[in-house]
């Protein structure tokens, strides 16, 4: 059975998530890739406020594609993780407890979690026209100008991941793998 | 008598295979994975070909695109050596870029310098191909390409005495490296021999060939049956989490290339690996 999250999720919560768990997750999560990170990153660096309230924040990494009249969003699956590890480390700090992707993380983005209390969720890479349907609504809360890469706010019920990182560093890439090759 | 096509039409024609292309998934490749849902033995590898399945089948029916990442339009055009294009051919092919993305709402994925990074918008420019041919007939193809996936590819200049072992351990290399990222079940496109440049274009055109069909030299179409064995021996699987789908499909091109040489590029595609090409 899935374990149902609500947002925002608190770090206790996200220690007790554990790597290979399915979760079904409702309520508010922001989307940012490469260039919105870019930039959050920057007013951390300046000591500024940011557009988002990180605490115990969800950020999903998407770049959705445009939504058509009398649609919340477009198709919106996730996109490869690791362009952001070099930003996810200060926004794991600033108090962000879940991230959503695709693809490998680095031993830096793995320490933040373990240090802080995060995970790394994994939504299925190339399902946009699926996952959008768990998007109820969608609203751009900066960075307009980025198009695409604008930071949203969705609203979304039962958005399906699978726990590939947990807070204690286990991951499910080496550990599915391994189980699948040693299969009896 | 030069045959002549307007740019107008050809502009028309790449706007709505832009929209085709990434609302509706190829059916060989629908049919490549639904023969390895079947003979996938790992229960949760079946769950994620599963939901794969679910959302290419949203994408048909609503006609929305299969993939948020609609890519940069890759568009290959061959012009037959009778035809008169009325207008200019090269900025009617961006303009049906242009209009097929915006109207189509797709979305606008590219930056009009990879160091200042500003998108441009519209999804152009797209990155075209040429090729002049015998005839009097136009022929277009545009492949959306995500770069999930083509974050992954890998060009390496082997040297001749590396030969077939080598061509082998480099493609096991840029697919294991790759693991997780580009969305597997991937597509891998080989081009092997000709120049640096001559062996990436080759491998980005074997992601063009349909998975229905083999290599027509049987050494070669033996390469590609090998190495999706030896691929889906890896365990990598669907999206990462382990089992045998690591790959659908292997296409290899080739080319004569130097003495000193043997290149090879590896060309990495996700399970939405889109085309849809048009004869004028």
């Amino acid at each position: 059975m899935p374990i149902s999250i609500k947002t925002p999720l608190t770090r206790d919560a996200a220690r007790k998530l554990k790597s290979g768990d399915s979760c079904l997750i409702s309520g508010v999560i922001y989307t940012a890739r490469d260039a919105a990170h870019k930039r959050l990153c920057e007013l951390v660096e300046q000591g500024k406020e940011l557009p988002l309230d990180v605490k115990d924040s969800v950020i999903y990494f998407v770049g959705p594609t445009p939504a058509r009249p009398g649609e919340a969003i477009g198709s919106a699956g996730p996109t490869t993780s690791y362009r952001m590890d070099a930003y996810s480390p200060t926004m794991i700090a600033q108090g962000q407890t879940g991230m959503i992707g695709k693809g490998k993380r680095n031993d830096e983005v793995i320490a933040a979690m373990k240090e802080h209390g995060a995970v790394y969720f994994g939504a299925i890479g190339g399902c946009g026209a699926l996952l959008s349907k768990c998007i109820k609504k969608a609203e751009v809360i900066a960075y307009d100008d980025l198009g695409a890469e604008a930071i949203r706010r969705l609203e979304v019920e039962d958005f399906p991941v699978v726990v590939i990182i947990d807070s204690e560093g286990n991951n499910l890439y080496e550990t599915g793998r391994k189980a699948y090759l040693e299969r009896g | 008598m030069l045959r002549e096509i307007s740019a107008q039409r050809i502009t028309e024609t790449v706007k709505h295979l832009c929209i085709e292309a990434n609302c509706f998934l190829p059916q060989d490749m629908k049919d490549r994975i639904q023969e390895s849902f079947e003979a996938e033995p790992w229960p949760q590898a079946r769950e994620i070909l599963e939901r794969i399945i679910e959302n290419y089948q949203i994408a048909d029916e609503t006609a929305r695109p299969i993939c948020q990442d609609t890519g940069m339009a890759c568009v290959f055009v061959t012009v037959g050596q009778e035809v008169h294009i009325d207008g200019d051919l090269t900025e009617a092919i961006h303009e049906g870029v242009r209009q097929g993305y915006t109207e189509g709402f797709l979305r606008k994925s590219v930056v009009r310098d990879p160091l200042d990074r500003v998108n441009t918008g519209d999804n152009t420019p797209a990155m075209i191909y040429y090729d002049i041919v015998p005839g009097d007939k136009v022929e277009i193809t545009v492949a959306p390409k995500g770069f999930g996936s083509e974050n992954m590819s890998q060009v390496k200049m082997l040297k001749p005495s590396d030969g077939l072992q080598g061509v082998k351990d480099f493609i096991l290399k840029v697919v294991e490296d790759a693991g997780p990222n580009p969305c597997p079940p991937i597509v891998v496109g080989v081009g092997v021999g000709g120049t640096f440049d001559k062996a990436a274009f080759m491998a980005k055109k074997a992601l063009m060939r349909s998975s229905d069909a083999r290599h027509p030299e049987p050494f070669w179409a033996q390469l590609e049956a090998e190495m999706l064995e030896k691929i889906n021996q890896l365990g990598i699987g669907p999206q990462g989490f382990g089992g045998k789908t690591t790959a659908l499909c292997v296409n290899i091109e080739k080319c004569p290339t130097h003495i000193a040489g043997l290149p090879i590029a590896v060309n990495i595609n996700c399970h939405v690996t889109r085309h849809k090409t048009e004869v004028l």
